[in-house]
């Protein structure tokens, strides 16, 4: 069977050009709190979530809608209006975390189809198992921590689809439990669906070069002329133990495109790209090149061949196949 | 077995010692357990390795004696599951602990078959966000829930008033547990990778410190955990506490006299300290960092204490 290729569509004009790009599946979100990219000038209204749609099917393209951060205590208005806004636009999935989204959606809207988000970091056959008996989910996106053969045995133990990340940024925490952000700044990607926001970030200069600070914290340092990086807190460079490094994860983004045809063996259904703060441009150039790498693959394609498909997506920084492999641990 | 939270017209507010956090010795948990047990003014502890995996086959032999020591001594017994299992070993360590027929917490939905239709309690590490997932909790059987450590305080009162049948808990003292990967942080700080870590995590017992370039103290690092450098203090007055519908406080063990730690906050919920002279006693203490609890007012968690 194909792999589906799930790309990014952070606004209406990256949707379009996602879907003509060869999209199997685009996913958004509606601009507020309820989406784990909430920000500025990103994300949909429920009429241009009904238009996307409409685009979208006219090409055969699927949409799915995440509605993937946890609801405020004593405010699920918004949770459950997206989720009704999602049906009404003829939504082929939504993407949820919380249980209590998850409970409505399960109830109030049964047509609805049902995606894990990585936000939920199921990881085990058990909690698989919990939230497709439960709430009738019919797919997981995995949580990064699971290495290509682990992948190929959870899908053994399950019976949900599984959706996995290829390209484009990544989180070296498991999604949906990390703090930091909002230990650093009160915002958080569980809480507010942003993680290091710009209005806490500041790049400073003094006789030693540029420091990116989050909420006065310092992330980086640059020297003169040196590009200085936007200050992800877990991308950034401290100090442990005497030695000063890179102690999360290196300023590398995902690329498991060489491992697109284990990730197929081991019964991944979807492949997912990242980077819904994208520009249209890139977002067509990522999707057509996947794309073209997945039909090599259907074709029986080697390693190699696909290889060289996708060499050209390097994004000028480095990159790293992530918990694909176990060393990455 | 203390009943400190079903009990009518005076109830007091119940104080727990959460799971160890870091990798102490087998030796080094028996002593620590023992003085607990017989001096530490708390009614409930938590056994149970919940952030590494590796670390269950050195502390699996151990825990049936802790129990009994910790229950001779009057103390309820939880066992902790941990917070990310993904390995057959780990999941089966899940099961076995649910089952083994003290109360246990989960700290992963993974565990949730196996103790739903019984009286369990929820760990700080399951997101429960908003009242929907505690009502849905308390519906599987969750008797407390001990809140995750970013929920913002407005939320807490929201939360415990809609689900009046679940004693919620805050997490009040220690380090807070901030993260978690599927990355070993110690390892990779030591040129190792994680399936051959040589447990040098052992070397650091309250974590290892990680400051930023301009020396500012900001994390700490446990195995696959990132802790905050600062210690949580939340130190509410009764009253407050009463306000919030909170009915439990939970300590978070470091190498720190934890003995002292539970009578000074025994002394804050009884009404027989206040606040600032908590807070100075606690600052007098050896701790790991400097006094923080921005998470229980509306702040970003890294926000000093401030004493009035």
């Amino acid at each position: 069977m194909s792999l589906e290729l799930v790309c990014p569509a952070g606004t209406p004009s990256a949707l379009r050009a996602a879907v003509e790009a060869g999209a199997h599946s685009v996913y958004c979100g509606f601009r507020d709190e309820t989406n784990a990219r909430n920000f500025p000038g990103l994300n949909f209204s429920p009429d241009e979530l009904i238009e996307g749609v409409r685009f979208a099917h006219g090409h055969g393209t699927k949409v799915l809608v995440a509605i993937n951060t946890f609801a405020k205590a004593g405010a699920m208005e918004a949770w459950k209006a997206a989720l009704a806004n999602a049906e009404k636009a003829g939504a082929d999935a939504v993407i949820l975390a919380d249980l209590a989204v998850l409970d409505h959606a399960a109830t109030h809207h049964p047509n609805l189809r049902l995606h894990l988000s990585v936000q939920a970091a199921a990881a085990t056959p058990e909690a698989i198992a919990f939230y497709a008996d439960t709430f009738g989910v019919k797919r997981i996106v995995m949580p990064r921590v699971l290495s290509v053969e682990e992948i190929a045995k959870l899908n053994a133990a399950i019976n949900v689809e599984t959706e996995a990340f290829v390209f484009g940024g990544l989180c070296p925490m498991t999604e949906g439990r990390c703090s930091l952000s909002s230990y650093a700044t009160g915002k958080s990607p569980n809480l507010t669906g942003v993680c290091s926001p710009p209005e806490h970030v500041a790049y400073t200069e003094d006789k030693n070069g540029t420091a990116t600070r989050l909420a006065g914290f310092t992330i980086d340092r640059f020297g003169a002329g040196e590009q200085a990086g936007y200050p992800t807190l877990c991308k950034g460079r401290f100090v442990a133990g005497g030695k000063t490094s890179y102690l999360f994860e290196d300023p590398v983004s995902l690329n498991a495109a060489s491992l697109i045809a284990a990730l197929a063996k081991a019964g991944v259904t979807a492949l997912k790209i990242e980077g819904r703060q994208r520009g249209k441009g890139y977002v067509a150039e990522v999707v057509r090149t996947f794309r073209a790498a997945v039909e090599a693959i259907d074709a029986g394609g080697t390693e190699v061949e696909v290889g060289r498909l996708l060499a050209g997506l390097v994004e000028g920084g480095r990159q790293t196949s992530g918990a694909y492999k176990k060393t990455w641990r | 077995m203390p009943e400190t939270e079903k009990s009518t017209g005076m109830t007091k507010t119940g104080l727990s010692l959460g799971p160890v956090l870091f990798n102490w010795s087998p030796d080094r948990l028996r002593d620590f357990y023992a003085r607990i047990a017989d001096e530490a003014d708390v009614d409930r502890v938590h056994l149970g390795e919940v952030v590494c995996g590796k670390r269950q086959p050195f502390t699996d032999g151990l825990w049936p004696e802790l129990i009994e020591r910790l229950q001779a001594a009057g103390k309820e017994v939880v066992l902790s599951t941990l917070a990310l299992p993904y390995n057959p070993r780990e999941r089966a360590a899940v099961v076995d602990f649910c089952q083994a027929g003290e109360l246990a917490e989960i700290n992963d939905l993974t565990a949730l078959p196996t103790v739903a239709g019984k009286p369990f309690l929820v760990g700080p590490f399951v997101n429960v966000y908003n009242e929907g997932a505690a009502r849905f909790l308390a519906g599987r059987g969750a008797t407390g829930i001990c809140l995750p450590v970013e929920l913002p305080i407005s939320s807490v009162g929201v939360i415990t008033a809609a689900v009046p049948e679940v004693a919620f808990e805050l997490f009040a003292f220690g380090r807070l547990p901030l993260a978690l990967s599927g990355r070993c942080y110690h390892a990779r700080l030591h040129g190792l990778h994680k399936d051959g870590c040589q447990f040098v995590c052992d070397r650091d017992p309250d974590g290892l410190p990680v400051d930023t370039l301009d020396g500012q103290r900001f994390l700490a690092i446990n195995g696959i955990q990132t802790l905050s450098s600062g210690v949580e203090a939340f130190c509410p007055t009764p009253e407050d506490l009463a306000k919030l519908g909170v009915r439990r406080l939970r300590l978070s063990p470091h190498t720190v006299d934890m003995v002292a730690v539970s009578r000074l906050y025994r002394a804050l919920l009884d009404g027989r300290a206040g606040r600032n002279e908590t807070l100075a006693a606690l600052k007098a203490l050896d701790l790991p960092g400097e006094l923080v609890d921005g998470f229980t007012r509306g702040q970003p968690g890294s926000a000093r204490v401030e004493m009035a």
